[in-house]
């Protein structure tokens, strides 16, 4: 515990007192810049903050890479050898595309949490007293989410290709993969700030991040459709999770994606210009009270 | 830092009939506040009485359900990034990014300020000097004890070097050293001409920092004056003689009926109203004591009763209409000097005489001494029904000497309707 009896004498002044804090020979003027230009430099500035958090918190990468581990080796030495692909491909590269989307919802689920932390402690009074536009702060958790799935996806391929994950792609699959697998990532992610806008507290936001979580289940994540009751059938070949998860697959195998990637494409980017537009509305909500 | 106001005759800080409902809660019912130029307002008031609220509709966090907010002549709802550029906000929710260390913060935010670059960095290195911060600089901030956080904060706050400040309930929570340490930053920027509007519950805070106090409760300003004849509102010194046993109180009660203005009877203790002003204060104390003396009444000990800002607030929002009601179990109000009396006491203090002579009110025999201070050796509780400790602690240093006489113009007005603050 320091004691502040008397600030020491700060060199310079410009308009207060040398003992003052508040003393500075610095011109504090605002810098004149394009809005635009400040806009990027806002989002660096709260994406880098994002990432600190992350760096001090790296509980949160276990948390996002423990249950795609566990399902992974659930599914490849477990439930695996019961569960027939359709095809001749072997179970745990039917898995892999799967395991990343969900990993990617995982680290999703984290923003809204971030979010409604901030919403809930004084951070988001002390950001929007600045000049920035408010989205700032939910992109910065956004992108930064980006890099935490990035991370959590690098860790469960060295796990696939550990219990015998084979990935047939060449540099262009890998690529498309990932573009929409971050893509998916992206869209889920504002998915989650939305949850955070809407959370109560930061443990019943971690609940309603199951929301993100759920779809994987009844997708062609783990088994493939053809096997569910039509209804069902109906539900998981149509929802969006099984168009990610089967374009990433086709991709990864290097086999045809039929329509997968242009709906996948279709889906997502929808859903992020909705969920941005949701967001920016709930924020508003939250705050104008 | 572009101080769109420069006139010197506009009220840096006022808010013209504000009012903020939350559905069917009036969290504020029309505040009317002034801060000039470089002084400073304690808004001082219970837990929920709309302090919270009132700083952050001035500082664009809130729009307010009716009237204005201004702060340097701007509107805070119609021109929020003009009353932005002007306010400094630390609040009770230290607002810091816990995660990041004190140079993180505050780099981060001089560059969300549109500091460039370098400038964010230097100005983050000097606060963080100026405010003792740089053995924990690269530490994050959630290690940092309390003080240490609202020192950051209060650094955060600054960072643009603004005019105005926005202070909400700076010190709660913090032991005196940070308090004092905090305080002590406070005056050097008000002695640097920032305008400062805080918040506080604690009454010494008021006391020691601000130019002039505003009683809030109830989202109503029930008093704005200076912290001096807030306590003179209150009334005179008093003299509490703790008799040993029943029978020796009464006899003492019974020496000056009509000078008694409380009798704590589980402690014996019988308080005389004593006359405030110097040497007539001292012969009127002089003559109690020798009539106590010339009847032989058994007595214990004594002490002298001066009002405190406590007893002026307890009164104000309603919790001390009696006098001795303060001293919760044991205490009672006594015939002559109870209830209606310090009612009287309240509304002649807070009408015409407002800045006569302290003593007036005492020889008046309008107000009622010592009401919250009980005997310093136990210190007592508040009533129940608002048991915040923060009021307890009464038994604390002079309140003359600490208040250092602040030469401003007079700007306080009598309290809102006096049954409103009697009456409760």
């Amino acid at each position: 515990m320091s004691i502040v009896s008397t600030p020491p004498e700060l060199p310079g002044t410009r308009r207060l007192p040398s003992t003052s804090p508040a003393a500075s020979d610095l011109d504090l003027t605002p810098v004149s810049r394009p809005a635009l230009v400040w806009a990027l430099s806002d989002i660096v500035q709260l994406t880098k903050r994002s990432l600190l958090h992350i760096r001090r918190d790296p509980d949160q990468l276990v948390s996002v890479s423990l249950q795609p581990v566990i399902l992974v080796i659930m599914f490849r030495y477990l439930f695996g050898g019961a569960i027939s692909t359709g095809s001749k491909e072997s179970y745990i590269n039917f898995l892999m595309a799967g395991i990343l989307i969900e990993t990617a919802a995982l680290s999703a689920t984290a923003t809204s949490t971030a979010v409604a932390v901030d919403m809930l402690s004084g951070a988001m009074d002390r950001f929007r007293a600045l000049p920035i536009a408010n989205s700032a702060v939910l992109a910065g958790h956004v992108l930064a989410d980006l890099a935490r799935a990035a991370l959590g996806m690098a860790v469960m391929v060295a796990v696939g290709l550990a219990v015998g994950f084979r990935p047939e792609a060449g540099p262009a699959g890998w690529l498309g993969a990932l573009a929409l697998t971050f893509l998916v990532t992206f869209a889920l992610s504002w998915m989650a700030a939305c949850i955070g806008l809407l959370g109560s507290s930061a443990e019943a936001v971690q609940q309603y991040g199951m929301v993100l979580i759920l779809p994987i289940f009844f997708s062609s994540a783990f088994v493939p459709t053809g096997t569910m009751p039509g209804w069902l059938r109906v539900v998981a070949e149509n929802q969006p999770m099984t168009q990610a998860i089967d374009a990433v697959r086709a991709l990864l195998l290097d086999q045809p994606s039929g329509n997968h990637i242009p709906a996948t494409l279709l889906w997502f980017t929808g859903l992020s210009a909705v969920c941005v537009a949701i967001a920016g509305m709930l924020f508003k909500a939250r705050t104008k009270t | 830092m572009n101080v769109a106001t420069e006139g010197e005759n506009v009220p840096m800080i006022k808010t013209e009939g504000l009012t903020k409902s939350f559905g069917k809660v009036v969290a504020v019912a029309g505040v009317d506040l002034e801060v000039d130029r470089g002084q400073v307002l304690a808004l001082l008031g219970p837990n929920g009485a709309g302090k919270t609220t009132t700083v952050r509709m001035l500082s664009t966090l809130v729009p307010p359900t009716g009237g204005r907010a201004l702060v340097g002549g701007h509107d805070a709802a119609r021109e929020p990034r003009a009353v932005r550029a002007l306010i400094g906000l630390a609040g009770q929710s230290a607002s810091i990014d816990e995660k990041l260390t004190a140079t993180q913060n505050l780099t981060m935010l001089g560059r969300l300020h549109r500091l460039s670059a370098r400038t964010a960095k230097a100005r983050a290195a000097q606060l963080v000097e100026g405010f003792d911060l740089t053995a924990a600089a690269d530490r994050a901030a959630q290690t940092y004890s309390g003080g240490m956080r609202r020192k950051l904060d209060l650094a955060a706050s600054l960072i643009m070097a603004p005019p105005v400040l926005f202070l909400d309930e700076p010190t709660t929570g913090l032991d005196p050293v940070s308090r004092n340490g905090l305080w002590d930053v406070v005056r050097d920027l008000v002695q640097a001409g920032t305008t400062v509007l805080l918040t506080t519950q604690y009454l010494d805070e008021a006391d020691r920092l601000a130019d002039r106090v505003a009683v809030i409760d109830q989202g109503r300003v029930v008093a704005d004056s200076t912290a001096q004849r807030l306590k003179d509102r209150v009334g005179a010194t008093g003299l509490a003689v703790v008799a040993a046993g029943a029978e020796a109180a009464e006899r003492l009660r019974r020496l000056f009926p009509d000078r008694v203005s409380a009798v704590e009877e589980a402690t014996h203790t019988v308080v005389f109203r004593v006359a405030d002003a110097g040497v007539a204060g001292m012969r009127d104390l002089n003559g109690l004591l020798a009539a106590i003396l010339d009847a032989d009444i058994a007595v214990e000990s004594y002490d002298i009763r001066r009002p405190t800002l406590d007893d002026a607030f307890l009164q104000l929002i309603g919790h001390g209409t009696a006098p001795g009601a303060v001293g919760a179990a044991g205490v009672s109000g006594v015939a002559g000097a109870s209830g209606a009396d310090s009612g009287a006491g309240l509304g002649g203090a807070s009408g015409a005489d407002e800045g006569a002579d302290p003593g007036a009110d005492a020889e008046a025999g309008t107000s009622a001494p010592g009401v919250a201070q009980s005997a310093a050796s136990h210190p007592t509780p508040p009533s129940p029904d608002r048991s915040n400790p923060d009021y307890s602690n009464s038994d604390r240093a002079n309140p003359d000497q600490a208040n250092p006489d602040r030469s401003r113009p007079d700007r306080s007005h009598p309290a809102i309707p006096d049954q409103d603050s009697g009456a409760r």
